[in-house]
C-alpha cells in the first residue's frame, strides 16, 4: 500500500475511474444509439483511467511504461477533445469526460494526468537510486 | 427527494470534507471528529435512501432517470465505508485527507443526484 501524500493522487484517480466507468456504463446501457461515437469515447476514456489507476498503484518498469502511455493518452485526449469542443460545440453535443477540458468533472481530468506524470517521474528516479 | 434535507446533507458533506482536508494537511491523524463527520454523512445518505424509496409513493417523483439516480446513491453509500476502512489500515494524517476528499466527492455526487431528481427530465 502506498503511503504519504501521493495517496491523494491515487484516491482522485480511483474516484475519477469509478465516476467514468459508472457513467459510461450507464450511457452504453441506456442510450447508446443517441450518440454512439461520444459514448464509445466515454467508455474508452473510462478504461484508460482504470488502467492508469492500476499503473499508479503497482510499480515496476512494465507498469511505468503503461503509466506513461495511458497518462499521455489522457493528457492528449483532454487537450484535443477539450479544444475541439470549445472551437465547435456541435462536434460533441453529448458530454464526455474530456469535453470542455473536463468541465463536468471540475477540470480534474485536466490536472490529474500532469500530476500523475510528475509522480511517475519521481517514482522512476527513486527506483534508480535504490 | 426533499429539497431542504438535500441542502442539509450537502452542507454537512462540504463542511466535513473541507475540515478533514485542512486538519489532515495540518497533520491530524484520523480521530473522533473527522470519523464522526464521515459517520454523519453516511447516516444522512441512509436516510436519503429511505426518503427516495418512499417519496415516489407520496407523489414526489424524480424528473430524471431513477436508475442513474440510484447508481449515484449506492456508490455514495459505499464511499465512507471505504474511507473508514482506509483510516483503520493507515493511521496517518493522509487518511484524514482521504476522508475529506471522500466527503467532497459525496457532495459532488449529491449535487448531481439533485439535478437528476429535480431538473433532468423537465428541461430536455
Amino acid at each position: 500500500m502506498k503511503k504519504g501524500p501521493w495517496i491523494i493522487l491515487i484516491i482522485f484517480y480511483v474516484i475519477l475511474t469509478v465516476a467514468a466507468l459508472g457513467r459510461s456504463g450507464f450511457q452504453l446501457a441506456t442510450k447508446f444509439s443517441d450518440a454512439p461515437v461520444a459514448y464509445l469515447l466515454s467508455a474508452l476514456s473510462a478504461v484508460i483511467y482504470a488502467v492508469a489507476t492500476v499503473s499508479l498503484i503497482r510499480s515496476g518498469r512494465a507498469w511505468d511504461t503503461v503509466g506513461w502511455a495511458t497518462l499521455s493518452i489522457e493528457f492528449a485526449g483532454v487537450i484535443v477533445i477539450g479544444s475541439l469542443s470549445v472551437l465547435d460545440p456541435t462536434l460533441f453535443p453529448h458530454d464526455t469526460v474530456w469535453s470542455f477540458f473536463g468541465r463536468g468533472y471540475l477540470f480534474i481530468p485536466l490536472v490529474l494526468p500532469a500530476v500523475g506524470m510528475f509522480y511517475l517521474y519521481r517514482r522512476a528516479s527513486k527506483e534508480k537510486r535504490s | 427527494m426533499i429539497e431542504w434535507f438535500l441542502w442539509v446533507q450537502l452542507a454537512v458533506a462540504v463542511a466535513g470534507g473541507t475540515l478533514a482536508i485542512i486538519l489532515g494537511l495540518v497533520g491530524w491523524r484520523p480521530n473522533d471528529l473527522t470519523m464522526g463527520f464521515a459517520g454523519v454523512v453516511e447516516l444522512l445518505l441512509i436516510v436519503q435512501l429511505a426518503v427516495t424509496i418512499s417519496a415516489p409513493l407520496t407523489g414526489n417523483r424524480p424528473s430524471g432517470s431513477l436508475v442513474e439516480f440510484y447508481l449515484y446513491l449506492v456508490t455514495a453509500l459505499l464511499i465512507p465505508l471505504g474511507a473508514a476502512f482506509w483510516a483503520f489500515a493507515d493511521r496517518t494524517r493522509w487518511s484524514t485527507v482521504v476522508m475529506g476528499s471522500a466527503m467532497l466527492a459525496i457532495a459532488v455526487m449529491l449535487y448531481r443526484m439533485s439535478q437528476i431528481w429535480f431538473l433532468q427530465g423537465s428541461g430536455s
